[in-house]
């Protein structure tokens, strides 16, 4: 020990809290919380490195067991989420795009985050078919493994995968609490579920609008604002383009033919 | 565990290995950063972040460099640096004597905040703490390092970078002004 006594009363002991600070900071560790929702309570944990999970869950430490499992994290409970990790949460599932939601998604493969990542693309009460996404990663043939990736999406909501659904325009399967879930969530984002399903059923599959001559998914807020006097359904790109239809820019139809 | 020996699992694994160098330091490095800075909010985030930062170190060493790290005094010169930037730039500590009895009296707020500190009940030790916090940095750092984290005069001289001889005159330094203004604050029981 030192050779001078005088300063050993000067040894504080660290606050317990600071060693978890630093794990959880470097992401070798996760805190969740509850957040309330729209849909009821989601625990969302975090670290340093971003948010790493939204789920629902019957309480807390359920939340952090199935967390753990997932995630080989140790996973601590806190009260609240601090306001710069719920604020950007809020807003996005307000439908602000702009708001900036940094991810963990360590431990996932290359092509999962690239289905995710072409999710988060999918605006706020649009929808557009798995094929799409297997088209615009590059990947047209993986429709398949496109739906299982987004089956395994770890932040539903925060990753819209509800705003995926089945290349026949049924809406599908959905992780976070079940179809059920999927319909509401884009119910309350200004969608009819069961309208767009019996559209899909008349084989509107894309509208077009015969002023512009351009075609959409039926969702893109392009189509829906063509008046009804000028809307034009299509069942294919195909059938679009040999009456002279282009496809629109902004949500670009032409992605599923090669899956379809 | 010993630093070699923990050295060698960070080099091995940081992501397995770091938490028990957390759990080993985290301590340390706190009681460095209290006792440098003189605040207990600055030791908090000056800990934290020092950790931090050594993981982000560590990740990017290749693993022949990890094992050779001496890890006592390669967190140290981490927590000491970042004392130094937290203060470049705010109101530096008093640089003469008897601002530093002065201080004894009248310690600064914020070297002895917490919930239930009051002017009565501040207990010696804090007011000990806030007579180190004003020594001026050249003896501050050094005594902390020496008598409270006890590194020897070479690890010393690896922090600091300075001769070992010079470590050793202002420890001396310090401790000597330490005892005058802990005597002129009444606080002679902890002078050994």
């Amino acid at each position: 020990m030192t050779d001078n006594p005088m300063l050993t009363s000067l040894a504080a002991p660290a606050p317990a809290h600071l060693a978890d600070d630093v794990l959880v900071e470097v992401g070798l560790a996760d805190r969740m919380a509850p957040l309330g929702t729209a849909i009821g309570v989601l625990w969302v944990a975090w670290n340093g490195r971003g948010v790493a999970a939204v789920d629902l869950a019957k309480d807390g430490p359920a939340a952090a067991a199935h967390h753990e499992a997932l995630s080989g994290r140790r996973t601590l409970l806190a009260d609240a989420l601090p306001a710069s990790v719920a604020s950007p949460i809020l807003r996005r599932l307000a439908g602000d795009r702009s708001a900036r939601i940094m991810l963990d998604l360590r431990g996932h493969t290359d092509f999962e985050v690239a289905v995710w990542e072409k999710a988060l693309e999918i605006p706020f009460g649009e929808v557009r078919p798995y094929g799409w996404i297997a088209s615009e990663i590059g990947r047209p043939k993986a429709v398949r493994a496109v739906g299982t990736a987004l089956g395994h999406n770890p932040v539903p909501l925060v990753v819209p995968c509800h705003r995926v659904v089945r290349t026949d325009g049924t809406i599908g399967q959905y992780s976070l609490g079940g179809p059920g879930n999927k319909r509401a969530i884009l119910a309350a984002e200004g969608l009819d579920p069961d309208g767009l399903e019996t559209a899909a059923r008349r084989g509107e599959r894309l509208i077009g609008s015969d002023t512009t001559h351009i075609v959409c998914w039926p969702t893109c807020r392009h189509a829906r604002r063509v008046s009804a006097a000028h809307r034009v359904p299509f069942r294919s790109l195909r059938d679009a383009q040999t009456r002279g239809y282009r496809a629109c820019k902004v949500c670009r139809p032409t992605a599923i033919e090669a899956a379809a | 565990m010993d630093d070699t020996a923990l050295a060698n699992l960070l080099a091995d694994n940081i992501d397995t290995a770091f938490e028990t160098l957390v759990r080993a330091h985290v301590g340390r490095c706190h009681a460095i950063a209290l006792r440098v800075t003189g605040s207990h909010h600055d030791a908090e985030e000056v800990a934290q972040d020092a950790l931090v930062r050594a993981y982000r170190a560590l990740s990017a060493y290749p693993p022949e460099r990890i094992r050779e790290l001496r890890l006592r005094p390669w967190l140290a010169t981490i927590v000491i640096n970042l004392c130094r930037n937290r203060h470049r730039g705010a109101a530096l500590p008093a640089t003469s004597l008897t601002p530093l009895v002065e201080a004894g009296a009248e310690p600064q707020a914020d070297a002895l905040a917490g919930p239930s500190a009051t002017a009565e009940r501040r207990d010696a030790a804090e007011r000990l703490g806030a007579l180190l916090a004003n020594l001026p940095e050249r003896y501050r750092v050094p005594v902390v390092l020496r008598h409270l984290d006890d590194l020897s005069y070479a690890e010393l001289a690896l922090v600091l970078s300075k001769p070992e001889g010079t470590l050793k005159a202002q420890v001396h330094r310090g401790l000597a002004m330490l005892r005058v203004a802990a005597a002129a604050a009444g606080l002679e029981e902890l002078i050994a």
